[in-house]
């Protein structure tokens, strides 16, 4: 719990930490993939001098079975600090700070699992703290959900842990354990990168309204930051195991990345960095052109047709339709081709990240859609909004639509 | 909380078709708590303070025991509170006997953290010899009658409780050791911390929600609030999530609604203190 704030954090000429780091700065923090080999899914997160292991199992039989959920999986977290992890023993048996803590994990964790996928189920999540240094509860998070994903559960997305806090009337990032300890405050944070979402949130110290938005805007920026160690250290494991079983050095870089996606579901997509094996795919000059247009025309055409264009995104087939802007309402639209790429425009971001959440929706809305794609087809003008006027028509070449609505079904 | 309880999805329609018409079942504001009662000192022979809180037909009792103990290793020289909840089976057909549970534990730490961060009790005026002899306050809840909201009325119930608590006063006699006399002194609040929790349904946020409201909740965040208006603070549960741009629009909210629940509870306790 937090302190008065009377004991001196931070250096007033340098503005430096206790520990050297500057207010907005992480702790280093590096996470090892798949270190328990009877687990389905294990990290271990050091994060300054916390260290701790999280495993997954699961989904698996329920036991006692009359605590199982008939529609989904039931997400059992332990968050469980070892009595040598910090500077009095600790009692072994669970405090109920530990009780408080793998509630609010497995809170976090259920928000991101598909657990509808896995009815009757559970999937247990064992967290041990080896080493207590501050803000373990943010770290015990990440590894959490590294192992997770390294569990191959599916997700919607990662989240990632982080706290940030008040230290002399600053306020910091990822703070250690005496900030912790002798700071006014400390807000941590369950946040993913891709869905732009809060999963985690608890506050003890004394606040005001700016300080408390200003710390939880410091913590989201630590988050994005550690999503990529996260994301790293995933791509590590599978780098190893496809060392160890294929070999070729070269092609696993850009392969890596797609088992990644799979298996944590991350959407993945939205990070700037593009995708190469893509892009050879397409004739990549011809496409920049297409996709600027295609992005302004997208505001222009009406509902049908940004949902369709979605759901090409979802499945990261970019498609490029323009029509001719012919005089006639009902002239004989032009399409022209397909093509696949991944871009890193921050308007895909905001838009993959929606989708991630109406994703099942939309799946179910498909039917709907084809029937739209189709009238659309036809051309019929009441169907059309207003913003196609009489001198232009738009219109959307159905064949390659239900191809791609095939891709996504499958 | 009442896990076992399950809204019909045709409740869950009417509330949702309510709350998109901005109505709610009883006729309330989304923004807009119950009827709050107090009484206070209800277990006035034996227990240090206590307080019986009804929020709507929401029902918990709090009561302060003190006891003399030791302070912990780190902390000598500061008094020790300790808050603990209970969800017995009186209040509810869903609740079961037995030891506390992940609801409970929770209830009681969130309860206990509005009331240590806002600092409302000078922990040092409960040292009697440093390092050796504090006093230890006992903050104990029972929910009596559940119907939504537990974490509200909880601090409400609690502030009310130690408003009322006075704590026998202490002589050291020759050897050190201290003797309680039977003369009491009033425990003295600093601030009057209050929480307010936010309740997501869909696209609505609404504040001290009934049972049936709360089981339709995608998740609630909770804000702890001192008189000015800083939080001390805040609690996400459930299985939702919150957007990060939601966060500062629901503190305010939150923060107007503490300004009504505290006139309550000062209120109350001016009353009771004039009555003595």
């Amino acid at each position: 719990m937090a302190g008065d704030g009377s004991v001196k954090l931070i250096d007033e000429k340098t503005g430096k930490r206790t520990d050297g780091r500057k207010f907005n700065e992480l702790r280093p923090t590096k996470i090892e993939v798949g270190v328990l080999n009877n687990a389905d899914g294990s990290a271990l997160i050091y994060m300054g001098n916390n260290k701790i292991l999280a495993a997954v199992y699961g989904p698996r039989e329920l036991h006692p079975k009359h605590l199982a959920l008939p529609d989904r999986a039931l997400v059992q977290c332990y968050y469980r600090m070892s009595t040598f992890s910090v500077a009095e023993r600790k009692s072994p048996a669970p405090s109920r700070r530990e009780r408080e803590i793998s509630k609010v994990i497995s809170d976090a964790l259920n928000s991101v699992i598909l657990t509808k996928d896995f009815p009757r189920t559970t999937i247990d999540i064992y967290i041990q703290v080896l080493q207590a240094d501050g803000g373990t509860r943010c770290a015990s998070l990440t590894a959490a959900c590294t192992a997770l994903a390294d569990a191959g559960i599916p997700m919607r997305g990662i989240i990632s842990g982080v706290a940030a806090g008040l230290v002399n009337d600053t306020v910091v990032l990822d703070l250690h354990d005496i900030e912790d300890q002798k700071g006014s405050g400390d807000i941590p944070i369950g946040y993913s990168a891709t869905l732009d979402e809060i999963s985690l949130l608890q506050l003890d110290g004394v606040f005001t309204i700016e300080q408390f938005e200003e710390a939880v805007k410091l913590a989201i920026e630590g988050a994005k930051q550690i999503y990529e160690i996260q994301k790293k250290a995933l791509r590590e494991k599978y780098a190893l195991i496809r060392a160890e079983f294929a070999g070729e050095s070269e092609e696993e870089e850009a392969e890596e990345e797609d088992t990644i996606e799979i298996v944590s579901q991350s959407l993945a997509e939205s990070e700037a960095s593009v995708d190469e094996t893509a892009i050879d795919e397409v004739e990549s000059e011809e496409l920049e052109e297409k996709k600027t247009e295609e992005v302004s025309e997208v505001e222009e055409v009406h509902e049908v047709e940004e949902s369709v264009s979605e759901i090409e995104e979802v499945s990261e087939v970019e498609e490029v339709s323009k029509a001719e802007e012919a005089p006639e309402a009902e002239s004989v639209s032009e399409v022209e081709e397909v093509s696949e790429v991944e871009d890193s425009e921050v308007e895909e971001q905001d838009l993959v990240s929606d989708i991630a959440e109406e994703l099942n929706d939309e799946l179910d809305d498909e039917k709907e859609l084809e029937e739209d794609i189709t009238s659309l087809e036809t051309g019929e003008p009441e169907k059309n909004n207003e913003s196609i006027t009489d001198d232009s028509s738009e219109s959307v070449e159905n064949e390659t639509e239900h191809k791609e609505i095939d891709d996504l079904e499958e | 909380m009442s896990d076992d309880y399950v809204v019909s999805e045709i409740e869950k329609d009417y509330i949702l078709t309510l709350l998109d018409q901005g109505k709610r079942i009883g006729g309330r504001e989304k923004q807009e708590h119950r009827p709050i009662k107090f009484e206070l000192n209800f277990v006035e022979t034996k227990a240090e303070g206590s307080a019986i809180v009804t929020l709507g037909e929401t029902k918990i009792i709090a009561g302060v025991k003190a006891t003399l103990g030791s302070p912990f290793p780190d902390t000598p020289d500061s008094g020790v509170i300790t808050t603990s909840a209970e969800l017995s089976p009186i209040a509810s057909p869903y609740y079961e006997s037995g030891p506390p549970g992940d609801d409970a534990i929770e209830l009681a730490r969130v309860t206990d953290r509005a009331i240590r961060e806002s600092h409302c009790i000078d922990l040092s005026k409960l040292c009697i010899v440093p390092g050796k002899y504090v006093w230890i306050l006992f903050i104990d809840m029972y929910v009596l009658n559940a119907d939504g909201n537990l974490i509200d009325a909880a601090t409400l119930a609690s502030l009310a409780a130690l408003s009322t608590t006075k704590i026998p006063k202490v002589k050291l006699n020759e050897e050190g050791e201290p003797e309680v006399l039977e003369e009491k002194e009033t425990l003295e609040l600093d601030h009057y911390p209050v929480t307010v929790t936010s309740y997501k349904i869909g696209k609505h946020r609404i504040i001290d929600p009934i049972l049936k409201e709360e089981r339709i909740a995608d998740c609630r965040i909770t804000f702890g609030f001192d008189e000015e208006g800083h939080i001390v603070s805040a609690q996400k549960g459930g299985i939702g999530v919150l957007k990060p741009d939601e966060l500062i629009p629901i503190a305010k909210e939150c923060l107007e609604v503490s300004k009504s629940y505290r006139a309550e509870l000062l209120k109350a306790i001016e009353e009771f203190k004039k009555g003595n």
